[in-house]
This record gives C-alpha cells, sequence and structure tokens, in this order.
C-alpha cells in the first residue's frame, strides 16, 4: 500500500489535512518517526509534514515554535534548556529534532520537557474546528507517552509565562556524554518566588519535586545540612520504575543527588 | 510518489512508496552507495548527509519529506578523483581503519570546518560525538581534524 504523503506548506493546510485524517502521523524532525519505521516496522499509511511551516517556526522569549529545532535552542535566551537541548541526541538529532517533537511524543525521558514543568509553561494547540487552545503542562501530560492532545489538533507552540527566573540549571545522567536517553534528568530555577525543581525520567510524566520546593523554600540559610535534606525529600518523592536502563533504587539516588548539586549550583 | 532531490548538484528524481528513509532511496534507488546503513536509528552517524545546509542522520529523514531538498554526500565532496581536503587528512593521519565509518565522519567533519574553520579540540570532538568508530579509538581521527584546523581549510 502506498502511503498518502502532505507536505504542508503553511498551517492551515496541515490543520485541515489533520481534520480530514485525524489518524494521519504528523512528522517534523523524524527522529523519533523515522526510528520506528526503520526497526518497529512502523507504516504510517498518512502522513502530514511539518517542517515547511514557517509560523512554526517563530521563536520569541514568550513562545517557542513548535517546529524549533534543539539547535537553535542550544542557542537560545532560556538557559536551562539550551544547557538541556545541548545534552539531545548529537549534532544531527539537534539539526533535525524539535521541540514539539519532544513534547508530541511524551517520552518520560524527553530532554525538554523538565524545563517546561520549572517554567511552568503551556503547551498550545491548534485544530481547524476549535482554534487555539492553551494547555498547562500539568494537564497536557497525562502519561508515558501520552498526552491530552486531540486527534485533529497540531501541538504548535510552547508559551511561556512571564516570571520564570533567570536563574536555571539542567544536568542529567546516562551512560555517556554524547547520543545518551536520560536515566535521570533535574531542572532547577531560582528566582524571587523561591525554587522551582523539575525532573525527568522518574515518573510516568515530568514532574515537580513540590515536597523539596516547600521545605526550600521555607528556609533563610542554606546550610549542608538542607542540601542533604533536599536530596533525601527529592529521592523519596519521585517516582521511578526499574526498566532496561537503570534501577529505581539509582534513580532515586541519582535524582536527590542532582537536585542538591543544582539547587547548591543557583546559590553561588 | 514521484520525488525530485537536488543531489550533489543534480536533480534526481526516485519513486518511493513512502515511508522509506532518503538513506535507502540514496543508496538502492540513485546508486550513490557511499552513505552507509547501519544502525537506522541516528546512534551512528554513517548515513550522515547535507539537507539544504545541516549535517542530518539521512535514516531519519523520510525520502517523500526531502522533495525540493539540496543534498551533498560523500560523493559530492570529492571531485574529478581528488580527494577532499578532509579525506586527504584522514589519510595522512592513518584515521580511516574498517572504513566503514569513514564517509559520515568526512561529512559531518566538512560541514564543521565549514561552519568553524579553526574549531578547537573540543568543537571537533562535539562535532563528531554523533559518528561513532569502533576501529581507530579516534585519537587519529581528532589528529587529522587539528591538523586541518591549524591549516584553516
Amino acid at each position: 500500500m502506498r502511503m498518502e504523503f502532505v507536505a504542508a506548506q503553511d498551517l492551515d493546510e496541515a490543520l485541515a489535512a489533520k481534520a480530514q485524517q485525524p489518524e494521519a502521523q504528523l512528522l517534523a524532525g523524524g527522529t523519533d518517526l523515522m526510528v520506528g519505521v526503520n526497526l518497529a516496522n512502523h507504516r504510517p499509511s498518512q502522513v502530514i509534514a511539518l517542517r515547511r511551516i514557517d509560523e512554526l517556526r517563530e521563536l520569541t522569549p514568550g513562545r517557542i515554535g513548535s517546529g524549533v529545532t534543539w539547535a537553535r535552542l542550544e542557542r537560545d535566551v532560556h538557559r536551562g534548556l539550551a544547557e538541556a537541548a545541548r545534552t539531545v541526541g548529537s549534532p544531527q538529532i539537534r539539526a533535525a529534532g524539535t521541540i514539539g517533537g519532544n513534547v508530541g511524543t511524551a517520552s518520560p525521558a524527553g530532554d525538554g520537557l523538565p524545563w517546561i514543568a520549572a517554567a511552568d509553561a503551556f503547551i498550545e494547540v491548534r485544530s481547524q474546528a476549535r482554534g487555539t487552545r492553551v494547555v498547562p503542562w500539568r494537564e497536557f501530560f497525562i502519561g508515558v507517552k501520552r498526552t491530552s492532545l486531540e486527534p485533529d489538533e497540531i501541538i504548535t507552540a510552547v508559551v511561556v509565562p512571564e516570571g520564570v527566573p533567570v536563574a536555571q540549571e539542567f544536568a542529567k545522567v546516562g551512560v555517556r556524554n554524547a547520543m545518551v536517553i536520560a536515566t535521570v534528568s533535574c531542572l532547577v530555577m531560582r528566582g524571587g518566588d523561591g525554587f522551582r525543581i523539575a525532573l525527568g525520567s522518574v515518573a510516568t510524566t515530568p514532574m515537580r519535586a513540590t515536597r523539596a520546593e516547600e521545605m526550600l523554600n521555607a528556609e533563610s540559610t542554606f546550610t549542608d545540612a538542607t542540601l542533604e535534606e533536599v536530596a533525601r525529600v527529592v529521592a523519596e518523592e519521585v517516582r521511578p520504575i526499574t526498566d532496561h536502563r537503570s534501577t529505581e533504587a539509582y534513580r532515586r539516588y541519582a535524582a536527590g543527588l542532582l537536585a542538591r548539586r543544582l539547587v547548591e549550583r543557583s546559590l553561588r | 510518489m514521484n520525488v525530485t532531490i537536488t543531489i550533489n548538484g543534480e536533480q534526481r528524481v526516485a519513486d518511493v512508496a513512502g515511508f522509506e528513509s532518503l538513506l535507502n532511496v540514496l543508496r538502492d534507488d540513485l546508486d550513490l552507495p557511499g552513505t552507509k546503513d547501519a544502525c537506522e536509528q541516528g546512534e551512528c552517524g554513517s548515513c550522515t548527509v547535507i539537507l539544504d545546509g545541516e549535517a542530518v542522520c539521512s535514516c531519519l529523514v523520510m525520502a517523500a519529506d526531502a522533495e525540493g531538498s539540496d543534498v551533498t554526500t560523500v560523493e559530492g565532496l570529492s571531485s574529478d578523483g581528488d580527494l577532499h581536503p578532509v579525506q586527504e587528512a584522514m589519510l595522512a593521519a592513518g584515521a580511516v581503519q574498517c572504513g566503514f565509518c569513514t564517509p559520515g565522519i568526512v561529512v559531518a567533519g566538512s560541514h564543521l570546518l565549514e561552519t568553524n574553520p579553526h574549531p578547537s579540540e573540543l568543537e571537533i570532538r562535539e562535532a563528531l560525538s554523533g559518528n561513532i568508530c569502533r576501529c581507530t579509538g579516534y585519537g587519529a581521527i581528532l589528529r587529522a581534524f587539528e591538523t586541518l584546523s591549524e591549516e584553516g581549510t
């Protein structure tokens, strides 16, 4: 069977195609989709390609178009997201892969997702029938590779709220430096409203360590004992599993350690 | 469906069923086997090509989505039997053993030097971090690019 392929030239064309064929597979950088095609015998019957759509590639501090690649985010103003972007795959992957793909795939290990959680960002989606919806990240990510995106919708942007702290630190644990899927990742922000700690690969969705945040935000001085307590509380509140990449116990330990280190770094 | 792609300066047309990768089309339909097929998941870099000015893994590009694009493969880097300076430098440094990763490294490395003629050791390592070589241990490859960086090709 031959595949139907739509090379959408603008967003309206893509939305019209998605309205007509809600089962169609969306294609941006191809870094997830083509792995399924090559290795898992995935045979999409309908594909809507998004890379020609200029509107999706727009990038401002308050709005990151879903078609913006990691290569561009590496050099962008959001420091934590830039650090996370730098750890995605390899230069070849970062030149192709997009933040919209990361959001849509919704892997627990998605490198951009802890930043979205820490920033309390929104996912902007659009459909031909109902126009634009702006969804809080907590309502968007609902499970392992599961989102609240409707079949006729396309992710158009990550919307960054006002007042995201400028102090941002990211770290990721994996088996090597390049080409690695996170065993645990962590993003810490520190601003006027206190600390924000977000983690990846330790739950079905990206998550915030709210108990550790509350504990830290009740403190006025930060001693070694405080930092130890951060590590302990984070290790306790994450909800990791044991899989082919790591064990639950190691992920708890590494999550606490990363959070502690990044909080310490943000205090310097 | 027919897909028209400019490859190494020449307009080529391939008939694709749909989902196949640019890598498969280059090798199987367009008689350009220089681009190597190994992991098919973007891990190894042996299928690296330049697509519209960016070094990407051709195994992760859906051929249908390359319609209208400009592609350079390793075959497009040498002309009339003259090797590309990166190929000369890799030969001189003994940076080739089994040779399977070499085309990907030549393409990724030539792209690095085009965008940054004098890369530091760290920049070379970073630019080639998506290219796996299981023979050389990377030392000779690194030396080849350090020589090119000094020469500023």
